[in-house]
């Protein structure tokens, strides 16, 4: 009885011990989170004005001045790294879902994730070695083409995923109707997975967005606005980059501007998908 | 093609001449020695048996004893599982389905199926559902050339007026039943000439089923029907023909009133009595 009774205390207690820690971290999420946002809008907020999304960089000494180039041009990189990130994402997890062997979809799949996992400024480096050095200059090119080896395996996977979860009969159904594979792929299980491969896409692109690293060894930065796909150009991340290191205070106040309005688009991304998703789900 | 293969007034002459001579009947699709695999897991077990063309034929037999396997081996659909290998000919009008020059993608069209469960394609309308066995093959359509087939297969279908409404519609918003008479409508549309059910009724109550059967019973004036079915009463009350598997063998085939009156073989007997086992 009394040991029975002392067992139960000590489960008592470590059950409410390990509710009161999993509490704890959840909270610390929220907190961090809260913070950032709550730091970066207490110091970005006074300079995010209409100068600033409209007018471009100004000379060091200059008051004033905003980051529409640098604003254009992660739209522009984004768009490129999408371009290129896009078809072979999409035909990767096609062929994962529907077409690869196990044994081949298996290593494609071991392929994308160690992918995935490549730290983002390797891949900077790589592609300054092979777009960079050969063409002489730091490029738009080059960026798009390093974003879109960060994406294509996220863009990839989560297509597969989405795609395995229209269910087989589906298919079959469709094979069974005299519907050739392909015709079926595209007409009946890719629109079946539509939401969820789009939900990948736009988190794709928010990690893009705000990736620095590899641009610094691709775009560069540039202080003459967009001048060609095959100049240097700038990104709102370089500029957050570059301006938060430099001594003038109305850089590092631009800086601060320029994260906010960052983590205001991701924020955004996020919260649009959230919608797509939950509107799939009803 | 398909439209004239679905031509109403042509399919009606033919159906009346058939009736005008019911002792006509052609075997439209003869297995020989077929046997089928999972990987090295044998399902049907070298069956043998002739169908007759504009009629029922009924397939029993206890769960696993390989009725799905088989009469997924008529369209080449068994090729489509993990591990799925065949042997043995089905010859449909004499030529053999899994002759090398065959493309299986023309025999399901030929040879249509509805499954157990009811497939619907939940992206789509009612009436693409309908049309997707057309429109899916052809580059392009016109959705008025479709709208035509349409309504003829959902009629056949015994659908129709309960969609008309509302073709725009989700195929998924339907109930089971209308859902696997949608599924049905969709098989007709590609005026197949033979079709497969899977147990079509399994999942559907009484009256949906009654109308399933009503509609077979219809059909069947144009196609040749072969229905996989748990329900005795069921083949009894609509098959011409019943086969009995077991074990991935056939055991009996014959006029449906043989089989469940005087059946030559005592495990027929003892299966249809539920003295099995
Ligand atoms: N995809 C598969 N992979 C491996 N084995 C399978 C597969 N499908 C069926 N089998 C096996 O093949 C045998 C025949 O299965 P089948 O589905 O044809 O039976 P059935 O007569 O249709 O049964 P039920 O009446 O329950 O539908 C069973 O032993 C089953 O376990
Ligand atoms: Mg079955």
């Amino acid at each position: 009885m009394i040991t029975q009774g002392a067992g139960y205390l000590r489960r008592k207690w470590s059950s409410r011990a390990m509710l009161i820690l999993s509490g704890l971290g959840a909270g610390l999420c929220i907190l961090i989170l809260a913070l950032i946002l709550g730091y970066i809008l207490f110091n970005g907020i006074s300079y995010l004005n209409m100068d600033f999304l409209t007018q471009p960089a100004k000379p060091v000494g200059e008051a004033g001045g905003g980051m529409r180039d640098d604003i254009i041009g992660t739209f522009i990189l984004v768009i490129l790294g999408s371009a290129i990130a896009l078809p072979v994402g999409l035909m990767a997890g096609v062929f994962l879902a529907e077409y690869g062997k196990p044994w081949a979809a298996s290593a494609v799949r071991f392929a994308a994730d160690i992918l995935a996992g490549v730290p983002s400024i390797v891949v900077g480096v790589f592609a300054y070695a092979v777009l960079v050095r050969p063409m002489g200059s730091y490029s738009a090119l080059s960026a798009g083409f390093a974003l879109a080896i960060i994406m294509i395996p996220v863009v990839a996977r989560t297509a597969e995923e989405s795609m395995r979860l229209v269910p087989n009969s589906v298919r079959e159904a469709a094979l069974a109707l005299g519907i050739p594979r392909w015709r079926a792929v595209v007409g009946v299980v890719i629109p079946g997975a539509l939401t969820g491969i789009v939900t990948g896409i736009m988190l794709a692109v928010a990690r893009i967005a705000g990736e620095t690293a590899p641009l610094i060894f691709t775009a560069l930065g540039s202080a003459f606005g967009y001048q060609g796909l095959d100049q240097p150009i700038g990104a709102l991340p370089l500029q957050i980059y570059r301006y938060a290191l430099s001594p003038y205070d109305d850089w590092q106040k631009q800086a601060w501007a320029a994260a906010f309005l960052l983590v205001i688009i991701v924020l955004g991304i996020n919260i649009v998908v959230r919608l797509v998703s939950r509107r799939r789900r009803r | 093609m398909v439209h004239e293969a679905v031509n109403q007034a042509d399919k009606e002459s033919r159906s009346e001449a058939v009736a005008a001579a019911p002792v006509h009947v052609r075997n439209i699709l003869e297995v020989k020695n077929l046997s089928a695999w999972y990987g090295n897991m044998m399902a049907v077990n070298n069956l043998t048996m002739s169908i007759h063309s504009r009629s029922i034929t009924a397939i029993i037999g206890p769960s696993g004893c390989g009725k799905s396997t088989f009469i997924r081996c008529l369209n080449r659909m068994h090729e489509v599982s993990d591990g799925g290998r065949v042997e043995g000919k089905v010859l449909l009008d004499g030529k053999d389905l899994y002759a090398r020059d065959v493309d299986p993608v023309e025999i399901r069209r030929r040879i249509g199926m509805v499954f157990q469960k009811p497939s619907v394609f939940p992206t789509m309308s009612i009436f693409d559902n309908v049309a997707s066995g057309i429109s899916l093959t052809r580059l392009w359509s016109r959705k008025r050339d479709l709208q035509d087939v349409v309504e003829r297969s959902l009629k056949k279908a015994a659908l129709w007026e309960e969609v008309k409404d509302k073709l725009n519609q989700s195929g998924g918003s339907l109930s089971g039943g209308q859902q696997q008479r949608l599924c049905i409508a969709r098989a007709i549309a590609i005026a197949p000439e033979i079709i497969l059910m899977d147990e079509p009724c399994s999942a559907l109550d009484p009256i949906s089923t009654l109308k399933i059967e009503e509609l077979m019973l219809e059909i069947k004036k144009d196609y040749t029907v072969i229905i996989v079915t748990h329900n005795m009463q069921q083949a009894a009350r609509v098959s011409d023909r019943t086969g009995f598997m077991l074990l991935g063998e056939l055991i009996e085939y014959a006029p449906t009133k043989e089989v469940f009156t005087v059946p030559k073989d005592k495990r027929t007997e003892d299966y249809i009595t539920g003295r099995f086992g």
